[in-house]
């Protein structure tokens, strides 16, 4: 008896198919009080809706077919100023990084405006370009150019010369060293910088649904707002939170395919 | 082995006057040399002697000198970290910028002579620093040099993959001959390997040691130790003489400890 394991008393082992991962413990506790505040009054809707209430919106939603309608508009707003932004910022780099001349032209103003937080420019944006889709991609897409122009500039100066001396040696010529050892060599900086424009093209897009918007995930948070629709709210960041979360998986594969060489990726 | 070489063969490295500045003061001062085609040549020299500047500006790395420098255009490099492109995979590497017909297919035929078959899609990454030093090998190789330039390439391996390498050396280049500058800090690798041992001192060559020892050599021979003698003379060593300290560790730790003694 004595050599047996000691049970406390009141917990009663799980059988694996109920076994709770510990880290999900304190979440689901929280959520529970969470719905129990609001059935008993203590939360009210107009402050919060109860989760079990986000729950039902969220399929309503899905079902009525507005949620989808919406996140496809906020979708391709975030993909074209991703597309536009990434763009720019590899042409940039690639000038800059590629020639020294490019450099003292390009450089400089890039670094000083990068200085500016991008956001604050909403006010000048709606100046130039109005409140419609222009304005809501511009930002976006000027929030993206600049890490997408850092972190592959300074990739590109970071490749190894003496890699580029022995490509010199081997017979390659300039655009055979740019193709084999400088673009390969600076890959993991565009894809660290395009990881970052992944997020920073997501936060603008929220700041820039905000401007005014008559489609998108933006639009529904900002009708819901007047109608203090907490539960659409509440659906949509947490819609938000999801793509920011698919746009991480997006760059992992990315980096595991492209970058299959690195010592962290290779097995064996 | 010199002497069946034709006189009238002309050499295919030759430097006249060959001068190379960093700053106000010369690396390379008016320095001579020939290499006969197919010729193994040692440079030793201490370091910051001119070794590196000397194999740079033959292996058309550094255009910045004086003087007259005539070299085959085939030529290859290995380099002292074997410099390989951790992005492409090892047969890669060494059809890097190769021109003509079926590189990839030149370039398994040179990792199989290193002895690499099994390896021609590894990342560089995988492999061991010999391995790494052997793929460096077949990529100079690979472009059949009428000069192969040698930076040091054993000084990072261990001792017993660098004797390996040692063999794979003098194999390739009795198969291939071609002529080969191993610029190298290692007196023995020198003497096992050379034809020829130079040594660099102060931007000139004040040493042009011929080695007739037979191939294989043997470290143990007593021909082996004179030269070994003679060129760490010329580098600046000074051999202490056999004493019986020597195989007493004791004496000399007594000597050393002494003047701490003293002072205490």
């Amino acid at each position: 008896m004595a050599s047996q394991p000691v049970t406390p008393v009141g917990v009663e082992p799980l059988g694996s198919s109920w076994r709770i991962p510990p880290r999900a413990i304190s979440p689901i506790v929280l959520l529970l009080l969470w719905e129990l505040g609001s059935r008993t009054g203590v939360i009210p809707p107009r402050i919060l809706a109860a989760p079990s209430a986000v729950l039902s919106t969220f399929l309503e939603l899905l079902a009525s077919g507005e949620l989808l309608n919406n996140l496809m508009v906020s979708l391709g707003r975030a993909l074209t100023g991703l597309a536009i932004g990434t763009a720019v910022g590899i042409a940039l780099a690639l000038v800059a990084g590629l020639s020294k001349r490019g450099e003292v032209a390009i450089d400089p103003p890039v670094q000083m405006l990068r200085t500016l937080p991008f956001l604050a420019l909403v006010p000048l944006f709606i100046v130039w370009f109005g409140i419609g889709e222009v304005a809501k991609i511009a930002l976006i897409a000027l929030g993206v150019t600049f890490p997408v122009y850092l972190n592959l500039y300074s990739g590109i100066r970071g490749v190894d010369a003496k890699l580029v001396e022995a490509g010199r040696s081997f017979g390659l010529s300039q655009w055979g060293l740019i193709r084999h050892i400088i673009l390969p060599g600076a890959m993991p900086g565009l894809l660290l910088g395009f990881r970052m424009a992944l997020t920073i093209s997501w936060l603008s897009l929220v700041i820039a649904e905000q401007i005014n918007a008559s489609a998108g995930l933006g639009y529904l948070i900002n009708n819901a707002r007047d109608f203090l629709q907490t539960d659409v709210i509440v659906v949509c960041l947490l819609v938000y939170a999801a793509i920011g979360l698919a746009a991480d998986g997006v760059v992992r594969l990315l980096e595991s395919r492209l970058l299959s060489w690195r010592p962290s990726f290779v097995k064996g | 082995m010199r002497e069946q070489i034709p006189a009238a063969e002309p050499p295919v490295v030759r430097l006249r006057g060959l001068t190379r500045s960093f700053g106000p003061s010369p690396v390379l001062n008016g320095l001579d040399l020939d290499i006969r085609p197919g010729e193994f040549v040692a440079l030793l020299g201490r370091s910051g002697s001119g070794k590196t500047t000397l194999l740079r500006a033959l292996g058309d790395l550094d255009q910045d000198y004086s003087g007259e420098l005539s070299a085959p255009t085939a030529r290859a490099i290995a380099f002292q970290e074997a410099r390989l492109l951790p992005w492409k995979r090892v047969w890669e590497n060494v059809a890097l910028g190769l021109k003509g017909a079926a590189p990839r297919h030149r370039a398994e035929a040179a990792l199989r002579e290193v002895g690499l078959a099994h390896r021609l899609d590894a990342w560089p990454a995988t492999l061991s620093g010999g391995e790494g030093q052997r793929v460096a090998l077949a990529r100079a190789l690979v472009r059949e040099p009428d000069l192969l330039l040698l930076d040091e390439p054993f000084a990072a391996l261990d001792a017993l993959t660098r004797m390996r390498a040692h063999g794979l050396v003098e194999a390739l280049w009795k198969e291939h001959r071609p002529a080969v500058l191993l610029v190298t800090h290692d007196v023995d690798e020198a003497l096992l390997l050379a034809d020829r041992a130079l040594v660099l001192e102060a931007g000139r060559i004040t040493l042009d040691l011929p080695i007739g020892l037979e191939r294989p050599r043997r470290t143990d021979l007593q021909a082996f130790q004179e030269l070994r003698w003679e060129l760490l003379k010329a580098l600046g060593v000074e051999l202490a003489p056999a004493s019986p300290a020597r195989s007493e560790p004791g004496n000399v730790h007594l000597r050393l400890i002494d003047p701490d003694v003293a002072t205490a």
